[in-house]
């Protein structure tokens, strides 16, 4: 059977179309991982942006005798079910601590209701049409308006929307992530240097090294089984601390340090260790006046990433207990507290629409924090790094 | 005394012991060489020397003391632990100091303990593995023995709610009943749903990139495809829940289908686009990786590029991009705050991704989160669960390891 030229270059013709469509589905794949990504950034701004402004009132503050019995006295009527509930319940209190203001009368911002925040920007709310009227009245005043939400990044979780705020998180994420470095940094470095520097090449190496690859792969939420039967059932390290969700976190980062580590030894060229040796250096001081400073840019850049890795974690943590509610920014090591992830996962279980902001706003804190972490690692690559 | 003001105490007089001999020895090694005597390593060697003869031991004794303490109960009171370990310790200085000799190795006594304590760090992550593994199997050990495992492995019906009444003293607890088959289900379904979207866009982005792409473009897309992987999964889990979820519902709707605002694909398909990275990047590395040579011959023989690309490239770095994928499979198994929050509660055995149904991780999480005596059957039932998980990624990630060593000796490439 033979062709003649024409059905010939009609099939190539087809061959270089069908050639070309691959480049293109291929590309489009890459276009859509991408617009995953820039739908998704999207989608988390539009959300959480508005999380930083929050609904104020401004209006008189009667500190009359009554007022420091029942706190709505010191307002306006209709204002009372727009103004948030902890603004009125403090009264009372400022009023018994300070018996000299009685009497007086205050022009002041005061937090307003979440209901009311909702309804500024437009999201869906329990208001009345006559609340509603109410507001826009007073907006047209210039005594309703939306300014930048301090308590959200001054005070800690709250089941009151308005009131809820993120910095307790913040300050556990920190305590953790102390702990979960002091412990996984040096350890995993020692690991290291001990497998490509020292260890020879036999049987128990190679298990550490297989058992460090398994480590990494290993699903995270096994580490908190982990974290709780052995640090709180059989250590008795108390049950939602810092000092609990460290460790466990410490050991999921270890293998990622350890990894990135050993990296960091091997591309130090083997020149610079015949050198050491050469003018009489033992092992141990090769490594420590020469492989490791030379090695530690690409260390420490490994290190923040998985920080950064572990700072993002969430189910360890809820296994150990972090999920606490934690109203109160304290620093403890051995207290309750929360971690800006599992506060996130907090809030999104919270029914109330103000929390879905809530929510977002908390997610763009973590995510700023997260990139600025990586960034910061890539430029200490990029300012150290050497090409031998 | 309270044990932390002990611990304390202990560190305390303890860093005072070290920088006495410190200084001790340092003192004596000077006036050793000031006499004119040759000695085999520097003051400062023989200072640190006694350094750790002092500190070594006595943390030593310590640490293996209040580990004993733990295992058997107080039988032993702290404050002589304490004691014993200042002990110790005190002992080590005056060893360490009489070590301050010409004839003595200090340097090299010194390394051969920064050896150990290097080997010692090397071990932990031997413990770490040992540790997941003893504390998974003990209690799920516990758990069998309350509920039979074949019931657990081939069990239809996953209802652990009245061991709860059980464990409050109500009820016998017979009524609870742990099957796992629904879990599994559920968890293979929003695993497969994934993988159909990670490995399509996964494999296509890597040829793209390998293949295709100028080198600009490819030094961008690498590390943008990483952010992917970077964002914290309790993000996703939100993303998911929040915006991808309703978007399903309207889809399906729009079709005439009924869909569960819990449904499998929401979870499903965000799972994915997290993996992706993990499937591109380890993809791209195996198809760059196949010699050049072969490419070369193809396209001698009058293959188009994209004939070239589909069969001879992909077929030869199969087993790296199987590898990748087991990885990311093994990966969207455990992942566990997506579907905890974005898929639903309830087991629910069905082939129809837009229902609503639950996976093993959500159940471990919903086990351990709820005010439950620790030794109650559904506590425990959670270990039992991880232990399947553990066993099954394990599987998969020593089979992943397994096909990239075979590629890796086939085209001898050593970076990957």
């Amino acid at each position: 059977m033979s062709h003649t030229f024409d059905e010939i270059s009609q099939q190539l013709k087809r061959r270089h179309r069908k050639s070309a469509r691959l480049k293109w589905v291929s590309m489009g794949a890459l276009g859509l991982a991408g617009l995953f990504l820039v739908l998704f950034f999207a989608d988390m701004l539009s959300k959480g942006l508005p999380a930083f402004q929050q609904a104020y009132i401004n209006t008189e503050i009667r500190y009359s005798e009554e007022a420091s019995r029942d706190g709505r006295q010191a307002f306006d009527e209709d204002l009372i079910p727009l103004i948030s509930r902890t603004e009125v319940r403090v009264i009372p209190l400022q009023l018994r601590n300070n018996p000299e203001l009685i009497g007086t009368s205050e022009q002041r911002w005061m937090l307003a209701n979440s209901e009311v925040d909702q309804y500024l920007k437009g999201h869906r709310n329990r208001l009345s049409d006559q609340e509603k009227a109410e507001i826009e009245e007073r907006v047209a005043a210039g005594q309703v308006d939306l300014r930048f939400n301090k308590t959200f990044f001054g005070s800690g979780d709250s089941k009151i929307a308005e009131n809820a705020g993120i910095l307790s998180a913040v300050v556990g994420t920190v305590m953790t992530m102390i702990v979960t470095l002091l412990i996984a940094f040096p350890i995993g470095v020692m690991t290291a240097i001990y497998l490509e520097e020292f260890a020879p090449d036999n049987r128990f190496t190679q298990a550490i090294e297989i058992n460090i690859n398994n480590l990494a792969a290993i699903p995270s939420i096994l580490f908190g089984l982990l974290g709780l039967a052995i640090f709180i059932n059989f250590f008795g390290v108390p049950r939602s601390s810092p000092l609990a969700g460290g460790m466990t976190l410490a050991l999921m980062t270890l293998p990622v340090i350890i990894i990135s580590t050993r990296t960091a030894l091997r591309s130090v060229p083997d020149s610079i260790r015949h050198a050491a040796f050469g003018v009489g250096c033992s092992r141990w001081q090769v490594v420590r006046d020469h492989v490791l400073p030379l090695a530690m840019p690409g260390i420490m850049t490994g290190s923040i990433i998985g920080l950064a890795q572990a700072m993002g974690e969430t189910a360890p943590l809820i296994i150990v207990g972090m999920v606490a509610f934690i109203p109160d920014v304290g620093a403890s090591f051995t207290n309750a507290a929360t971690v800006m992830p599992a506060q996130i996962f907090t809030w999104s279980g919270e029914p109330e629409q103000a929390f879905v902001e809530k929510t977002a706003g908390g997610i763009l804190v973590l995510l700023t924090i997260l990139i600025s972490l990586n960034a910061f690692a890539v430029v200490l690559r990029k300012k150290f790094e050497r090409r031998w | 005394m309270q044990t932390n003001q002990l611990l304390l105490l202990f560190c305390t007089v303890l860093l005072l012991l070290g920088l006495a001999a410190y200084f001790i020895g340092r003192a004596k090694a000077s006036r050793v060489r000031a006499s004119g005597a040759a000695m085999y390593a520097q003051p400062d060697q023989y200072a640190w020397f006694a350094v750790l003869s002092t500190a070594g031991p006595a943390v030593l004794v310590g640490a293996v003391g209040s580990l004993l303490l733990l295992l058997l109960g107080a039988e032993i009171p702290p404050l002589y632990l304490f004691a014993a370990s200042l002990v110790v310790a005190a002992a080590g200085l005056a060893v360490g100091v009489a070590q301050v000799k010409p004839q003595f190795h200090a340097r090299q006594a010194i390394e051969r303990v920064i050896r150990w304590i290097l080997a010692g760090a090397a071990l932990i992550s031997i413990f770490t593995t040992f540790g997941i593994l003893f504390s998974i199997i003990s209690e799920a050990l516990r758990f069998f023995q309350m509920h039979s495992f074949w019931e657990f492995i081939t069990g239809t019906t996953w209802n652990p709610g009245a061991s709860f009444l059980a464990s409050a003293g109500r009820g016998d607890g017979s009524g609870a009943e742990f099957g796992s088959v629904p879990l599994f289900a559920g968890t293979f379904m929003i695993t497969a749903i994934a993988m159909l979207v990670a490995v399509p866009v996964g494999l296509l982005s890597a040829i793209y990139m390998s293949e295709y792409a100028p080198a600009r473009v490819r030094t961008v897309a690498k590390p943008v495809l990483e952010v992917l992987a970077g964002i914290p999964t309790v993000v996703y889990g939100f993303f998911a829940a929040i915006t991808v979820a309703p978007i399903i519902v309207n889809i399906a709707g729009f079709f005439g289908l009924d869909a569960s605002y819990n449904n499998a694909v929401a979870p499903g398909v965000v799972m994915g686009i997290m993996i992706i990275p993990f499937i591109s990047s380890l993809s791209d590395d195996v198809i760059n990786s196949v010699p050049d040579s072969m490419r070369q011959g193809s396209l001698a023989l009058g293959m188009t590029k994209g004939e070239t690309i589909r069969d001879v490239v992909i077929p030869a770095a199969l087993p790296g991009i199987i590898s990748a994928s087991l990885l990311g499979m093994s990966r969207a198994l455990g992942e566990t705050m997506i579907v905890v929050m974005a898929a639903g509660m309830r087991p629910n055995l069905t082939a129809n991704p837009l229902e609503d149904m639950t996976t093993v991780t959500v159940r471990i999480v919903a086990a351990l989160t709820g005010d439950q005596e620790f030794e109650s059957a559904e506590t425990l039932s959670a270990f039992a669960l991880g232990l399947v998980l553990f066993a099954v990624t394990l599987t998969l990630n020593l089979v992943s390891v397994l096909m990239i060593r075979r590629f890796r000796e086939k085209y001898r490439v050593n970076n990957l």
